[in-house]
């Protein structure tokens, strides 16, 4: 038998329940396997004493359906998985890549966790992410920068990098990440792994600390679509304690089934195609373009033309919920506090001591754009530019069914690259942002490789709530390619 | 446009964020950088256009009123800084009379 962590979702789901491996043995291989790459800073807290009672929990699970398989069992039973440490998990400190919550331990767990627990996953541990999940290549983590696994000098993308480095490097054969301008899409892409954002309103928000409320979405990173799959079908549907989860019918998936693309639309849009764009990643894009017209799919040029104005919509727009959101980080009822004389102390100096850079450059933008005399020139403004790329999308999927373009306009940059332009990080997330403020959902997957030998992603994009578009056509790839095979030289 | 170290004083006040000299200099560029490119939004004729605060279709979400036991008070006061008797503990927000 491979090695553990060489195996699939599905093989992994597949061995645990023949029995030729335990959940407890699965588990300690990749606890010994993270154990030996700490160096790659893929996680902020490791739970090994609960990981191995949740595996021995499976374990008994497992065994006891062995002697009589009669019923289902738990879909993911035994299956070990990483989380993103924006996500609360009971009883786990939740850092947020922050240290205003260094000391956070939440009592009560995401319910997008909860469904995940509850079909038997085992966690691993919590995830690198840059602080509050703003940032692009995990570089403002208060916890220090992942490391690309492909290229230890290069950065793994961000928010969700340690997740997606955690899946590149063999680490968790799964991990949640959350995308909320690209986040989970653009660390796949720079990992060479798969990653969903599902569409807003499709997995409930409850738990995950909130950045930007009207933007954020909670996805997989995986080695396929294939692997992603089974664990989004659990995570979505409605929940009562979020409001904008929607109550609508989560669609099978049917990934056991050859896929078939005759017939599908698919667009390609000529503003994500500019110059500045890396031309092995354009490259590589329109053959993966190709393969999809020698399935059968009929390409078609379309125009989403109000793409150029999301990296000022959504910088706009996310630092301003931001703002409203970060306002109860004040030292007074949990974390830690930077003690003063006066009460208004604490609030000023545990917010400017404890949260970096980056967030308190969050924070002003959001303040300024929504304070008196500037809320219709940036907020206002930004809110009906945001109406102009929604309606750009909807006339798009009018004549398509899925769109598909590059992830980013270039492959990892090196750590260090981009630190001292903030603004010049901000225009990295160009083709990511549009997904999130039209509120689509966005599947990344890898497509080729640059000469440096660097990942290169694409992404599909589809209609509200069509998510089964998007899996299915990503699998049609997978199936007909291997990049989703490669792995990073295990170093 | 270029946001002077008042105005970036008095974000920062407005947001509850001490800052250093040396941070404040730093705000003051940066956030000039990005509110410059913003401009650009400026010149978009939205006329007519509604503003989207939420991509989902409007609608109220209801739920039966119906109690339900919420998490402990020691549970949620275990995370607290300073606490007293289940209440956070603060230093004083009222001058002395």
């Amino acid at each position: 038998m491979t090695d553990l962590f060489d195996l699939s979702v599905l093989e992994t789901l597949q061995a645990l329940r023949q029995g030729q491996a335990s959940s407890r043995e699965l588990t300690q291989a990749y606890l010994t396997r993270i154990d030996g790459r700490q160096a790659l800073n893929a996680f902020i807290t490791l739970t090994p004493e609960k990981a191995l009672t949740q595996a021995d929990a499976a374990d008994r699970r497992l065994a006891a359906w062995r002697r009589s398989p009669d019923g289902e069992l738990p879909a993911l039973l035994g299956l070990p998985m990483a989380i993103k440490d924006v996500l609360c998990v009971e009883g786990v400190r939740c850092t947020c890549g922050s240290r205003i919550l260094e000391t956070f331990v939440p009592p009560f767990s995401a319910t997008a966790v909860e469904r995940l627990l509850a079909a038997g996953i085992v966690i691993l541990g919590k995830t690198n992410t840059d602080e509050y999940a703003m940032g692009s290549s995990t570089e403002n983590s208060a916890y220090g920068v992942t490391h690309n696994p492909w290229n230890w000098e290069h950065v793994p993308g961000g928010s969700s990098g340690g997740s997606a480095a955690a899946v590149a490097a063999r680490l968790a054969p799964a991990s949640l990440g959350t995308d909320t301008g690209g986040s989970v899409r653009q660390p796949a892409s720079f990992c060479g792994v798969t990653g969903i954002k599902p569409t807003y309103g499709r997995v409930s928000r409850y738990g995950l600390v909130a950045y930007g409320s009207s933007l954020d979405s909670i996805g997989v990173l995986a080695h396929s679509a294939a692997d992603a799959a089974p664990i989004f079908q659990i995570m979505a549907g409605p929940d009562p304690l979020d409001a904008t989860s929607m109550d609508l019918p989560v669609p099978a998936l049917n990934l056991d089934r050859p896929a078939d693309l005759k017939g599908l639309r698919v667009g390609v849009p000529q503003e994500y195609f500019i110059a500045g764009i890396q031309p092995e990643v354009e490259a590589a894009v329109r053959q993966a373009i190709q393969v999809y017209a020698d399935l059968g799919a009929e390409i078609k040029t379309i125009s989403l033309p109000y793409t150029d104005y999301a990296v000022p919509v959504y910088y706009i727009i996310a630092p301003a919920e931001a703002s409203a959101n970060l306002a109860r980080f004040d030292g007074v009822r949990y974390g830690p506090r930077v003690s003063g004389e006066a009460m208004w102390d604490i609030f000023y100096q545990t917010r400017g001591q404890k949260f970096g850079s980056e967030v308190k450059r969050r924070i002003m933008l959001g303040t300024y754009a929504l304070s008196a005399g500037y809320y219709d020139a940036y907020y206002g403004q930004a809110q009906k530019a945001r109406t102009l790329i929604k309606r750009d999308f909807e006339a798009a999927f009018e004549q398509v069914d899925v769109i598909a373009a590059p992830v980013a306009p270039t492959t990892a940059f090196k750590i260090g690259d981009h630190t001292g332009d903030p603004l010049a990080m901000y225009l990295e997330d160009v083709f990511t942002l549009p997904a999130n403020l039209a509120g689509v959902p966005g599947l990344a997957f890898p497509v080729g490789f640059d000469t440096q030998g660097l990942p290169i992603g694409m992404q599909l994009m589809g209609p509200h709530f069509r998510e089964d578009l998007l899996f299915q056509a990503a699998h049609a790839y997978q199936q007909a390619t291997d990049w989703h095979t490669r792995r990073p030289a295990d170093n | 446009m270029r946001l002077t170290i008042a105005e970036v004083e008095h974000i920062a006040e407005l947001a509850r964020l001490e800052l250093t000299a040396e941070e404040k200099e730093h705000y003051a560029e940066q956030l000039s950088a990005v509110l410059d490119y913003a401009v650009r939004l400026q010149s978009l004729d939205t006329r007519g256009i509604p503003p989207t605060a939420s991509v989902l279709p409007a609608r109220s979400a209801l739920r039966p009123d119906v109690a339900r036991p919420g998490l402990p008070v020691e549970v949620l006061m275990a995370g607290a800084p300073d606490a007293e008797a289940n209440q956070f503990r603060v230093p004083p927000v009222l001058d002395e009379p």
